[in-house]
């Protein structure tokens, strides 16, 4: 079982309380298509991405980066039992969406840089530290259920 | 996944810009390695202070920033030109090569939080690469 600290939570909740998912989803999605351009290879059916700015200026794109970052919002709710929380959604990305697993790692590395850029040097190192923890938390349950 | 002219144009573009300020990024990079990683710490039990502020830390990740640096000059042949550095890190140094891609993460956080406007996407790809590049240049001697 994961065990957080008080300081933990409190670095988590305060990351999510003031996130703009309309800015950070799309963009940390954008940046993961660009940055690892085979990551393409699941949005056949979502239009022009061509090129980084056709990617940046596609407006599905967009929306779902801000879906799949409201995704989150279950484990923040759920810190304790994120594992148990993602086990169905676990099972959609394996049996329905097909996505190789490696690819929730390559989206929570964007998704980090992202938000180092919008906080800049508030960003601390401990920020940092607690942030990755809870996103490789959420990497190992979504991965889990895959048979 | 090998650099490109665009890629080691834009490499050198953007180096250009953060240069002034290696010292410093090469210090925070360090730092967040052992704070995010803490398993790192492993190489550095021969200082006595390992914590984030160090002096040690700052002037290794001087070191080390220096040696990017360095790379970016001769990002036509890293191999080749990188070749002693492969040498230190495989005879004595012995870093386990997967530590180059935590400490490459770590710098591409701190390009991002002090230069936001300037690491877009395709600046994050074209360093990306290179930092990989990197890797594979010291790593080219380990056996």
């Amino acid at each position: 079982m994961v065990v957080w600290s008080e300081q933990e939570r409190s670095i988590i909740n305060s990351i999510f309380a003031s996130l703009d998912y309309d800015d950070i989803g799309p963009k940390a999605l954008c940046r993961c298509l660009i940055v690892y351009p085979w990551t393409q290879r699941y949005f056949g059916g979502f239009g022009n991405l061509y090129n980084a700015e056709a990617i940046k200026t596609n407006p599905m794109i967009g929306a779902h980066g801000i879906k799949v970052l409201h995704g989150l919002d279950r484990a923040v709710k759920n810190m304790d039992d994120i594992k148990n929380t993602y086990a169905e959604l676990s099972v959609m990305h394996s049996e329905k969406l097909h996505i190789d697993p490696d690819n929730f790692r390559l989206l929570a590395d964007c998704l980090t840089i992202v938000i180092a850029a919008k906080m800049g040097t508030a960003f601390t190192a401990d920020i940092q530290a607690a942030f990755q923890k809870f996103l490789s938390v959420v990497v190992n349950a979504l991965g889990r259920q895959y048979h | 996944m090998s650099l490109n002219k665009t890629d080691k144009e834009r490499v050198k573009a953007f180096w250009s810009k953060v240069a002034g300020k290696a010292d410093a990024i090469g210090a925070e990079s360090l730092a967040r390695l052992i704070v995010v990683y803490p398993q790192t710490k492993t190489y550095f039990a021969h200082w006595k202070d390992v914590s984030p502020n160090s002096p040690n830390v700052k002037k290794h990740g001087k070191t080390v920033m220096g040696g990017v640096a360095d790379a970016v000059t001769k990002i036509d042949d890293l191999k080749g030109g990188l070749l002693s550095l492969s040498e230190l890190h495989a005879f004595t140094l012995r870093v386990d090569p997967a530590n180059f891609k935590l400490l490459t993460h770590c710098i591409l956080v701190v390009l991002a939080a002090q230069f936001p406007a300037d690491f877009t996407p395709e600046v994050h790809v074209a360093m990306d690469k290179f930092l990989a590049a990197v890797a594979r240049a010291l790593a080219e001697k380990y056996r």
